[in-house]
């Protein structure tokens, strides 16, 4: 690669960018790990405010990770059936009934649950159960679901391949069983790391439906930033994105591979 | 027969789910916007009020400065990585990308950590530099969690253009400069266009960054946050809600008519 | 003007030597042909000749007296026909065409009738102010050709300008194709992996095989005298004739033919249309497999070398499966050649 001024310029600018977002990244880890991060990394190194958030928040991250789970089970129950049923009727009803659960993904957070609220706040057993909550993480990590499989379904020869497993005998959910589900893999993979990571990280829509018992991970975030020291409000970013990264690198190997094969 | 059947029952529990949960609170949300003191007049009454035409004005003027300035960004740090291979590309680019997924109140901390009252600013530079909890604070939690999704949207277009059309253009006489504009930048526009107004209409709904700065700059959703808990005016912020949902919605909507390519935001 | 390639080679970063040290020289409005299988560096020594690929040290590309080895592609003043015909989707068929001329900021009045003189040679009139996308395929053709020649080039480069085409139509546009480049008194080189396009258009054709020159010469002299097995096949396909040679006979399972006297090759081809169906004939053997194709009859014959050899049999009449045959071919048919390296 030779080094034109054009291209420093772009070097400079991809540099400069990866800097604004990987420096305070780091300084929150570094934070999260020192003794006190006003004395700097010369007062030592510390896992006691890991320990600290683990004693305080243990609940809400735990919470978080049930939530998920549960959130991926819902959306793979509903979505992929349904993702199924839109590639198999690729009319106009379906472009609408697509188009209508992708609202969440343009409507505001805050409008969503401030809708829920309004419908469900007066059934109080449902409105303080942690369903409540998972009913906001669904609603908002569904199209993702139904997005990624549908592309899948769309991409490879749906038709030709049930009629002939038909020919060979093969019943209407035998075929969804057996062909279906086995070739949208790739993209039930893609969707389903993509609702877990969503899920772990959304806070808009938490935040208005949670209640001072039911903490999600995020919410715990916002309490400690807004009450906690420093050090364990980084510590607490820190556990967040070793949970987190992981996720996100493998959600974006799965979208890539899925991405390629629906090509 | 037994087929339609069985896709029957495939889109059955998407139904059930997305008329509970989605289509009847939606309606819930409008009707309340009409059950205050002005009745459907509340609207007219947004439009009356200065304060609410001023956060109005102040969170479009920053979803437009962010969305411009995450365009600018993210395509020329795209096209770099999209044309050139290097030691530590691979690096650079988990860098760009891994903030994808990180929530609002997440990237108003780390913006908290650059420029708040303890941040690294404040500490190297002589005097007092804090900008977390004001307007550039705003625009900066916005653009970081924008940048990685135009990024994405920006390369993932490039590699889609055909080379050939580069390589002719050149043939022409066209200078790599001219090749930029006449060939490249026009190939990528339906995907710009699509990955500018994602960045708009996410910002613009943002709440977690906003929240964890506790700025004193009133924008749309936190607003809507004051009206709802601390006024207890929930006509209002329903009202307010229905705006801002529909602004998003039809502009996403208009972008993807115009890209062609699916348009998601979020977190 | 006229092209000349020195030595020319390249090794992709991978490692891949898709083209080996190659010379060649493409005379003043003379058309060229590339010619050869997939993958054998055709279009790695266009490239290097429109200036798309940087070649190895050591390779020198001349036009005329000019050394633009190092020159940049922009300032080659080439035009280049590319397989995709990669037309610009954000301009009409107009300003694609204009383009060239329009980034060598050629004033406008002129621009626009050379354009005008352009679309009317390749019969583009009606289409001038259309998107690129409302165009067949065809047509799209007939625009890449007609965008790559408006700016007046030194040498025109097509790179399977036909292959994106259907069958049927490639055909009607390879005599079309021919006749333009022959209108246009350019010298140009043209990349194919289609003998009958090569041999339709092409004033000389260069066979290449695994990144090596193989022949370069007219189409007759290529047809009538390959120098290797591999252009012998390759052009006409000729079947080899393997058996053994005693005293200048060529003994075969089927029987024995004389070869041409003074040969010093040891692999012996011949081709379909040169195999003939004649009761005196020196070999026996026993029809196959008889297909009809319109003007003649393919017969394929067992027994005469260890697999099926071919005859093209133009009478009206054909013999049937499992029939007994003799044949007869001509000591001047046979194409007597050396063992290829390989
Ligand atoms: N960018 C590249 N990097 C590595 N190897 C390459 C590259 N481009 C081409 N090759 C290899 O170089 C060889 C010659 O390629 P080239 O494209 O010149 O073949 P071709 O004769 O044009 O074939 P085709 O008829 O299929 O177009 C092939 O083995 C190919 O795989
Ligand atoms: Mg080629």
């Amino acid at each position: 690669m030779r080094l034109t001024l054009p291209r420093f310029l772009q070097l400079a600018v991809t540099l400069l960018t990866a800097a604004f977002l990987i420096v305070p990244a780091i300084q929150s880890i570094v934070a999260g790990l020192t003794v006190n991060y006003f004395r700097g990394l010369s007062s030592g190194l510390t896992l006691r405010w890991v320990g600290e958030v683990w004693r305080l928040y243990a609940d809400s991250i735990l919470l978080s990770m049930g939530l998920a789970v549960a959130c991926l089970g819902v959306t793979l129950v509903i979505g992929v059936p349904a993702a199924y049923a839109l590639a198999k009727n690729p009319g106009r009803l379906s472009r609408i009934l697509e188009e209508f659960i992708s609202l969440p993904l343009a409507v505001p957070g805050l409008a969503l649950a401030l809708a829920l609220l309004q419908l469900y706040g007066s059934m109080t057993g449902f409105r303080t159960s942690w369903t409540f909550i998972l009913v906001g993480h669904v609603l908002y990590t569904l199209p993702f679901m139904v997005r990624s499989v549908l592309a899948v379904l769309m991409a490879m020869d749906l038709k030709s391949l049930e009629e002939s497993a038909a020919t060979l005998g093969a019943s209407a959910a035998t075929r969804f069983r057996t062909i279906v589900v086995p070739n949208a893999m790739p993209g039930i993979l893609a969707g389903a790391l993509t609702v877990v990571t969503l899920s772990i990280g959304e806070f808009n829509l938490t935040w208005m439906l949670h209640t001072p018992y039911l903490k999600t991970l995020p919410v715990g975030l916002a309490d400690s930033y807004a009450s906690m020291r420093l050090e364990i409000a980084s510590a607490y970013t820190l556990v967040f994105f070793v949970m987190i990264v992981p996720l996100l690198m493998a959600m974006q190997w799965a979208t890539d591979r899925a991405q390629r094969i629906s090509r | 027969m037994a087929n339609r059947t069985f896709i029957g029952l495939c889109l059955l529990p998407l139904a059930v789910f997305s008329l509970a949960f989605l289509a009847l609170p939606l309606v819930r949300l409008v009707m309340a916007s009409g059950e205050g003191t002005e009745g459907w007049g509340i609207y007219l009454q947004i439009l009356q009020t200065p304060r609410y035409l001023q956060t109005l004005l102040q969170t479009v003027l920053v979803s437009l400065a962010v969305s411009v300035a995450a365009l600018a960004i993210s395509t020329t740090a795209g096209l770099f990585l999209a044309r050139n291979r290097f030691p530590g590309r691979g690096a650079l680019l988990s860098i760009l990308t891994l903030p994808l997924a990180f929530p609002g109140v997440v990237v108003g901390f780390l913006i908290i950590l650059l420029g708040g009252r303890q941040g690294l600013f404040n500490m190297l530079l002589p005097g007092h530099v804090v900008f977390a909890y004001s307007l550039l604070g705003l625009f900066l939690g916005y653009l970081y969690f924008s940048i990685p999704r135009v990024l994405l949207t920006v390369m993932a277009a490039t590699e889609k253009l055909d080379p050939a059309l580069e390589e002719a253009a050149r043939t022409l006489g066209a200078s790599p400069y001219r090749v930029v504009f006449d060939v490249i930048l026009p190939g990528l526009a339906p995907s710009l266009v699509a990955a500018g107004a994602i960045a708009f209409a996410t910002a613009m709904g943002a709440f977690g960054t906003a929240f964890t700065l506790a700025t004193d700059i009133d924008v749309l959703p936190m607003v809507i946050y004051t009206e709802f808990t601390l006024s207890a005016n929930i006509a209002m912020a329903s009202a307010l809600s229905v705006l801002l949902g529909l602004a998003t919605w039809v502009l996403l909507l208009l972008a993807r008519s115009f890209a062609g390519a699916t348009v998601a935001a979020g977190g | 003007m006229t092209l000349t390639i020195r030595n020319a080679s390249k090794t992709y970063p991978d490692g891949t030597r898709a083209l080996l040290p190659t010379d060649l020289t493409v005379g003043q409005g003379e058309i060229l042909s590339l010619l050869g299988p997939s993958g054998c560096g055709k279009t790695t020594l266009l490239r290097i000749i429109a200036g798309l690929e940087t070649p190895d040290a050591g390779t020198e590309v001349r036009f005329d007296d000019e050394d633009v080895t190092r020159l940049a592609v922009e300032r080659r003043n080439v035009g280049m026909v590319f397989q995709s015909y990669a037309l610009f989707p954000n301009m009409s068929v107009r300003a694609n065409i204009g383009y060239g001329l329009k980034v060598r900021k050629v004033p406008r009045a002129e621009r626009e009738q050379r354009v005008d003189e352009v679309l009317a040679l390749c019969r583009l009139g009606d289409y001038a102010e259309r998107a690129v996308t409302a165009l067949s395929g065809g047509q799209r053709q007939r625009v890449a050709l007609a965008r790559a020649m408006a700016p007046r080039p030194r040498i025109l480069l097509l790179d399977e300008p036909l292959s994106a085409l259907d069958a049927a139509l490639r055909d009607s546009l390879r005599d079309e194709l021919a006749a333009m480049l022959r209108q246009f008194r350019i010298t140009a080189v043209f990349v194919t992996h289609d003998q009958a396009e090569a041999l339709a258009i092409a004033d000389r054709i260069a066979v290449m095989s695994q990144g090596r020159m193989q022949q370069v010469g007219p189409p007759e002299e290529l047809y009538r005298t390959p120098v290797s097995s591999f252009v012998a096949r390759f052009i006409g396909n000729a079947m080899p004739l393997p058996g053994s040679i005693v005293d200048g006979r060529l003994v075969l399972p089927g029987g024995h033919l004389p070869l041409p006297a003074g040969t010093s090759g040891t692999e012996v081809f011949v081709r379909a249309e040169d195999v003939h169906l004649d009761d005196a004939g020196p070999l026996a053997g026993t029809v196959e497999t008889v297909a009809f194709s319109g003007g003649h009859y393919r017969i394929g014959i067992a027994g005469i070398t260890g697999e099926t050899l071919f005859a093209t049999h133009p009478g009206r009449q054909a013999p049937r499966p499992g029939d007994s045959v003799r044949l007869r071919i001509d000591a001047g048919d046979l194409l007597v050649l050396p063992q290829d390296r390989s």
